[in-house]
């Protein structure tokens, strides 16, 4: 008689299963948080040496851009208020690829340097949009020395292990190629500590 | 013989339907047990957006601060702080937290730290500065503003 059970169909009920994987799937779709591991890199300057005073750097005046923001996020370009934060990454890039020609502005791209200042009062979103602004001036000059466009050279910059030709372009773009290992074409970002109590 | 012809009359083939369902389930089984430590943040974070952004390489060279209000402001106040790990700290013990993570890398590559910073958008300079003055001192200079994409209307990127 024990026998006779088995003659019936012996399948196990599979319906319920795709259910149960669905709400597993459906929890998981809604749990799950991918990690978002992108940014702006930066690279903080070494610490300073207590046994050295800083060394005096003479700087021409107008081969510096200089971006103070005060504790309302409001913004002074070059001595000059500036509304549109927009509008910095054309200002950096006129002031950059100047070559001597408005005596105002840089002498030529080595010689340039972006000086960034915030208040301690500053927001966090306006010192990002304005460090984004200078990411992406640098991006585009950079790019347009080798007949990209800006997108394209931060897909270049951030591709790992480059083939010799990328690598080469990148270096090129960099102005890294010069000679004796002389970097004709520097990003100087300069970002100031903030000042502690603005006046 | 009738009992023989019984017996081979009863369907003897296993039923596969079921069986991509018990794959996607070992799959999501393996799928969650790949996660190996989450940890819970206890400070609030909106991250600014940005566009020129970049991707880290090898994860496991990140380190993670986060810093923005708490959340839970009944217990540890409204101001900005700085959470490492599981714990709010202050900015002196950050050198401390940096040659701690520092410890649990391999020796050659523990100058290439990078520590990954989500900075909530409402948090002030004041106490990144502090931080990043803390990981100059701790001598992890590279860092990373953990922002999302922007996508941008204006299309000038």
């Amino acid at each position: 008689m024990g026998r006779s059970s088995l003659r019936g169909k012996n399948e196990i009920n599979a319906g319920a299963m795709a259910d149960i994987a669905f709400l597993l799937l459906i929890f998981f779709l809604v749990t799950t948080t991918f990690p978002n591991d992108r940014g702006i890199l930066f690279t903080l300057p070494p610490k300073a040496d207590p046994n050295e005073p800083p060394p005096d750097i003479k700087i021409k005046d107008k081969n510096i851009f200089k971006i103070l923001v005060n504790s309302a996020d409001l913004l002074l370009v070059e001595n000059e208020p500036l509304e549109d934060v927009s509008r910095i990454k054309d200002m950096v890039k006129e002031f950059v690829l100047n070559n001597g020609r408005n005596p105002k502005l840089s002498d030529s791209p080595e010689a340039a340097v972006v000086s960034f200042k915030t208040d301690r009062g500053s927001s966090y979103k306006i010192f990002i949009e304005i460090l984004d602004q200078l990411d992406a001036a640098y991006n585009e000059m950079y790019g347009e020395r080798v007949g990209m466009t800006g997108v394209e050279f931060r897909e270049l910059r951030n591709t790992p292990n480059k083939s010799p030709e990328l690598r080469a372009k990148y270096n090129k773009a960099r102005g890294k190629d010069g000679p004796n290992g002389k970097v004709t074409f520097p990003k100087n970002i300069s970002i100031a500590e903030p000042s502690k109590i603005s006046s | 013989m009738s009992k023989f012809k019984k017996k081979t009359k009863s369907s003897a083939d296993i039923p596969t339907a079921s069986l991509p369902d018990i794959i996607f389930m070992l799959l999501f089984f393996f799928m969650v047990t790949t996660v190996l430590r989450e940890t819970e943040i206890l400070v609030k974070q909106t991250l600014p957006r940005a566009t020129q952004l970049s991707k880290l390489q090898k994860k496991s060279l990140v380190s993670h601060l986060y810093i923005g209000k708490p959340k839970v402001t009944s217990k540890y106040g409204s101001e900005p702080k700085i959470q490492a790990d599981d714990v709010l700290i202050e900015p002196k013990d950050l050198v401390l937290w940096v040659q701690r993570k520092k410890d649990e890398l391999d020796e050659v590559e523990r100058d290439q730290i990078t520590i990954s910073l989500k900075i909530d958008e409402d948090a002030k300079m004041g106490i990144v500065s502090d931080v990043q003055q803390q990981l100059r001192e701790a001598n992890a200079r590279k860092i990373m503003y953990a922002t999302p994409e922007l996508f941008d209307q204006t299309s000038d990127g």
